[in-house]
């Protein structure tokens, strides 16, 4: 009923130019979403506790990057060492250790930090030149005494967390691999007070919980947020008309539209991998069933039939298939059927709960909340041998989302009886906490790619 | 018989002790057990008073005094992965359902809730079906479809804090909301 949201814009952004690596020209207007409606001030930012480390993570030194023009508001060379460390595949150095703190290359004496065991080493200074800061940074390899990234990295004003995880991306791209998914954001609600008086809001912020913003608030629930694949916008389930319904926003502009208001449950929204339908759980026919909403035409198609509770549909990357939890055996497990209906097949066997799936990005994997002798953990299904391992060590984990590149699942824990969020490693073997400064934070949505 | 419907109370009430876990000291939240009087009107602002002791309890046999009132108990609870009425509900519910009878034009929603536990749209389903549960006996018990409504809240507007199986058992219920 009061339900206020807010929208923003980028001006803001970036650009870098290569030169150890193909040179580069790039814009990020997305990253750097600048707060435009009164009310959507960051309040929400999230902090890191890391609660289980990598004892295989590669050693890496992060020095401190020097600085022209004094004290910056950002510490660049911290920001990247915080995001490699969160990965799970990096040990950063810690600071007290750096004996010394070359800026550039031609400064490293290798041998001190091969006596140090770090495998690989960053440097880079920042200068400002007009409302631009410039930021030159280089990729070691220790070992090989070798220069693997050299690039310059321009950022508009005054936007240097942006330009640090454009750099982690880089940095643990160029070691692993794997794409970085430093540059992403992640969504999530929030809720503070109890009963009645209970406030939620949904809001957006950095992967590494900072620079929050306000995207809903309201007095009645908020649920289910979720990404469209180009990252523009955010579906999600609001009872402010004390009816659930599925609405899209717009998160640059703030429009936004009220897709669903069927009789009963209009819930979990799941968009397809083109961005073109939305997989959903409406029980207007009696039982919650899945459906899929062709968002142009607003038509809506019914894919399962039967007399028992379906819900949590999520697509296969492909769009294909649809993934969902039935307790059509008598409790939650997960199915799979065609993206246009048809038989389904059940997925998960391991124990007598496992509900919420989401398939990884190369489509080998399926995460899931598994209930076993530890409770309800996040669990990976490899969906070629059928195997589950639990990978989560937390408290009534809920709610996992899958980072783009696959490396990390988001979820809903508790800490004491708070509601924070977790991440886990796709492996399971390191782990860390985002807590809020206050109320309860849960239903973590990872956006996609968004450069 | 006249009694009877106090006495019943007190076993709503002494089975909702059991219920709370036997804590005696009832000061955890609101000391009525019962939920309602923190966040049984979750949403609508007008369910405030259901203190147990007060429910009103017309007996299956009270028909004929039923339906003057909207009864005062709001909120009855479910165990554990249940859909099921519990015994002690059930005259609640036949109050519900005969003042619903006797008012043509009364309208209700049902706000089917559910502990913490499990994932959230599942429980969302899970709390459509319980409070589905009271409206199917309400039809059976003569009410027209049209006064009645479900909505569901899952696990998102807990009446209790906590992890624990007192705070669970507060939050597995179904509100009236007029």
């Amino acid at each position: 009923m009061r339900a206020l949201f807010a929208s923003w814009e980028g001006p803001g952004g970036l650009s870098t130019r290569g030169a150890g690596k193909s040179a580069r020209r790039m814009i990020v207007g997305a990253l750097a979403l600048v707060a435009m409606a009164a009310g959507s001030v960051a309040q929400a930012d999230l902090t890191i506790d890391i609660t289980r480390g990598n004892e295989r993570a590669t050693p890496i030194a992060v020095v401190p990057f020097a600085s022209e023009a004094g004290n910056l508001p950002e510490d660049v060379a911290q920001i990247v060492a915080d995001d490699l460390e969160r990965s799970g595949y990096f040990e950063p150095l810690p600071r007290s250790s750096m004996f010394e703190q070359p800026s550039s290359s031609e400064e490293v004496r290798y041998g001190d930090w091969k006596a140090l065991e770090t495998r690989y080493m960053v440097v880079g200074k920042v200068s400002q030149s007009g409302g631009q800061a410039e930021i030159q940074y280089e990729l070691l390899d220790v070992n090989g005494e070798s220069r693997q990234i050299g690039e310059t990295v321009t950022a508009n004003g005054s936007d240097l967390r942006s330009a640090a995880h454009y750099i982690s991306d880089q940095i643990f791209e160029e070691i692993t691999g794997i794409r970085g998914a430093f540059s992403t954001r992640i969504a999530y609600v929030t809720s503070q007070g109890l009963g009645d008086n209970t406030q939620y809001g949904l809001y957006v912020a950095d992967a590494d919980g900072q620079r929050s913003q306000q995207v809903l608030t309201s007095d009645e629930p908020i649920m289910s947020p979720a990404w469209s694949p180009d990252g523009q916008k955010l579906a999600y389930v609001s009872f402010e008309t004390e009816r659930p319904s599925i609405y899209v926003q717009n998160l640059g502009t703030g429009q936004r539209v009220k897709l669903t208001d069927f009789e009963g449950l209009n819930s979990a929204p799941a968009w397809s991998p083109d961005g073109r339908r939305l997989a959903m759980a409406l029980s207007r026919d009696g039982q919650p069933e899945i459906y899929v909403m062709d968002i142009a035409s607003r038509n809506v198609q019914r894919l399962t039939n039967t007399n028992s509770i379906e819900t949590e549909p999520a697509w296969t990357p492909d769009g294909q298939s649809i993934i969902f939890t039935s307790d059509r055996s008598g409790g939650p497990q997960i199915y799979r059927m065609s993206a246009s209906g048809g038989s389904a097949e059940r997925l998960t066997y391991t124990g007598n709960y496992n509900a919420r799936g989401r398939i990884s990005p190369d489509g080998e994997s399926l995460f899931l909340i598994h209930r076993g002798n530890n409770g309800y953990q996040v669990a990976k299904q490899d969906l070629g041998t059928g195997r589950l391992v639990e990978i989560s060590d937390a408290q009534q984990a809920e709610s996992p989302s899958v980072a783009p590149n696959g490396t990390m699942v988001i979820f809903a824990t508790q800490q004491g009886s708070t509601g924070v969020l977790g991440a886990v490693t796709a492996d399971g073997r390191a782990q860390f906490r985002l807590p809020a400064a206050q109320g309860d934070v849960r239903e973590p949505s990872w956006s996609p790619f968004l450069n | 018989m006249f009694l009877k419907p106090y006495a019943r109370s007190l076993v709503v009430a002494a089975s909702l002790a059991v219920l709370a876990g036997c804590s005696s000291t009832g000061g955890t939240q609101d000391g009525s057990m019962d939920g309602s009087g923190t966040a049984g009107g979750a949403g609508t602002g007008t369910a405030g008073t259901g203190q147990v002791s007060g429910t009103g309890v017309n007996g299956s046999g009270a028909g004929q005094m039923a339906g003057a009132q909207i009864p005062q108990g709001r909120t009855i609870y479910f165990d554990y992965d249940s859909d099921t009425i519990r015994s002690e509900f059930e005259s609640l519910v036949n109050s519900h359902a005969d003042y619903l009878s006797s008012n043509p034009n009364a309208h209700v929603v049902l706000q089917g809730h559910t502990d913490e536990r499990g994932t959230r749209e599942y429980n969302l389903a899970l709390g459509e079906r319980r409070a589905g549960a009271v409206e199917r006996y309400l039809n059976l018990r003569g009410v027209s479809p049209s006064q009645v409504e479900v909505v569901s809240y899952g696990e998102e507007r807990p009446a209790a804090r906590g992890s624990n199986e007192d705070s669970f058992a507060q939050n597995r219920r179904v509100v009236f909301a007029y």
